[in-house]
């Protein structure tokens, strides 16, 4: 991982200062956001949803401007809410994201339904700043805040037979107005083979720019997979199925010549619709070469090094 | 008729081509002292694309206005909505040769023969060339007869502007779906004409 900035570079007194500014900033907010919930509602007991106190900056850093938080989150593909770039941002606004459930199923030892914070809770939530490609050419660097899927998935404990994790959307049409018009099929999918998903850049993203989650980002959790096309990164999840067969994905369901399965980063693979040559990065006119893998060559290429990936695009 | 007798007026003419400015001026406005979001080039290339087919169709819609509402005031315009065809198209061109491609020509012909979608929207401006070149009084008297016939290339050129439009579409086909079935309508309306006009003529 030598492209990354690894804590292990940053003075400690910088590491130290940066955090309590942190701690201090979420302390303030959330006693604030309390205190406003607390006038508004006085039986309200406590916070139903997820709350992002302290969490360690910078685990994973790039040498790249970040993209504006303004323009990540007016700018999204979240087709639950309109097929508009700004329709996530203007109609996700009264989505309820509180008492979040997420079903496990499938080839594990502990299948069930958990609450979001008891699957994060357990673990350290780390600031990782990554490259977003997204399959229209575009791109965008963010800083996630989440907890490594290999964490939350080795606390499942799936079993020898788990090849595959397959990953849902919420499927509610009253909430996500995008879903009462079949675009795509509803409820969202998305997969990885396991060692895909265990790789230590997946990221269980629960919030961005030191924020929790953004409705329109993919409110409370979402799937960070950098090296993979952003529809790869799937929102708003409610459902992890460990599977032995690859599981079905919306986008290749859609466009199967289009958006297959793996849908890595590539810009020798050509595609139909973008030249995946350039990528767009957004805040600027001119284009940039898009990197294999997104930059991540060195952290994720020994995943495919006996496949070819014009086949298994 | 109030509508005729306004369009028949001196001040028309280039009022219709100042209102006919207002989406260019608008966007190049809003670049510089407004908003276009997180992705102006996107917003310029959409923009434009869609004023070129806005104005294909209202070029289209001229002759069964007439008809219908014998509106022969609108021939008047018709000329100058055909070029505006041309002019935003050239915008929409222009946006993604310098934007997308960096005005680099070799990449920018890989992308036309690669991606049907452009190799379509791409011979819709080419055959646009001709029909803007011919588009002059002069030119209209030199060519005669052969001129009508040069300038049915429109409905090919609409043609591969809907095919280009609905081809680059992801998903959500309402938008595309809209302006197809508007072109489809003008352009059926034209064969049953002729039709009309043939039988009569052999009757």
């Amino acid at each position: 991982m030598t492209k990354f900035k690894c804590k292990s570079d940053i003075a400690p007194s910088e590491i130290t200062s940066e955090s309590i500014y942190c701690q201090r900033r979420e302390f303030m907010k959330t006693t604030g956001l309390l205190g406003t919930a607390m006038l508004l509602n006085p039986w309200a007991t406590a916070s139903a949803s997820l709350t992002i106190g302290d969490y360690k900056p910078e685990v994973v850093n790039l040498d790249e401007e970040l993209t504006s938080e303004k323009d990540a989150t007016t700018y999204n593909n979240f087709y639950e809410f309109g097929t508009g770039k700004t329709d996530p941002s203007r109609r996700s606004q009264n989505f309820n994201t509180d008492d979040w459930k997420i079903t496990v199923s499938g080839e594990c030892e502990k299948p069930g339904e958990y609450s979001l914070e008891d699957l994060v809770k357990p673990f350290d939530i780390e600031e990782r700043i990554y490259r977003l490609r997204c399959v229209e050419a575009w791109s965008m660097v963010i800083p996630w805040l989440g907890v490594p899927m290999a964490s939350i998935l080795t606390s499942l404990q799936p079993t020898s037979k788990a090849k595959y994790v397959a990953f849902k959307t919420l499927l509610d049409p009253e909430q996500m107005p995008g879903q009462k018009r079949s675009v795509l099929q509803w409820p969202y999918e998305e997969g990885l083979r396991i060692d895909e998903a265990m790789n230590p850049l997946t990221l269980f993203a629960v919030g961005m720019y030191g924020k929790t989650m953004p409705n329109q980002n993919g409110a409370p959790v979402r799937l960070v997979v950098p090296w993979k096309y952003g529809f790869k990164s799937i929102k708003s999840i409610v459902s992890i199925e460990f599977t032995e067969h690859q599981p079905q994905t919306s986008w290749n369901i859609s466009g199967p010549n289009e958006y297959g399965f793996y849908s890595n980063v590539n810009p020798e693979v050509n595609h139909p619709r973008w030249s995946q040559k350039k990528e767009r990065r957004i805040g600027d006119i001119f284009k940039q070469k898009t990197l294999m893998f997104n930059g991540y060559e060195e952290e994720v290429a020994h995943l495919y090094k006996d496949m070819d990936l014009r086949t298994n695009f | 008729m109030r509508v005729s007798n306004a369009l028949r007026s001196a001040a028309a003419k280039p009022l219709v081509f100042m209102l006919c400015l207002v989406p260019l001026f608008s966007l190049v406005w809003n670049a510089f002292y407004g908003d276009l979001g997180a992705n102006p080039v996107e917003v310029i290339t959409h923009e434009t694309g869609d004023w070129a087919l806005r104005f294909l169709l209202i070029t289209l819609a001229i002759s069964p206005l007439r008809q219908w509402f014998g509106l022969a005031v609108l021939l008047r315009f018709r000329r100058m909505m055909g070029l505006y065809v041309f002019f935003y198209a050239c915008c929409h061109f222009m946006i993604w040769l310098v934007a997308d491609h960096s005005l680099d020509f070799a990449d920018m012909f890989e992308d036309i023969i690669d991606r049907p979608y452009i190799t379509l929207g791409f011979s819709a401006l080419i055959f646009l060339i001709p029909l803007a070149i011919t588009s002059n009084q002069s030119m209209v008297r030199r060519l005669g007869r052969r001129w009508k016939k040069l300038h049915q290339l429109t409905y090919l050129v609409t043609v591969l502007a809907i095919s280009h439009f609905i081809w680059l579409v992801k998903a959500d086909y309402l938008e595309a779906g809209i302006y197809a079935a508007i072109a489809v309508a003008l352009l059926l309306q034209r064969t049953n004409i002729k039709k009309w006009f043939f039988t009569k003529a052999t009757a």
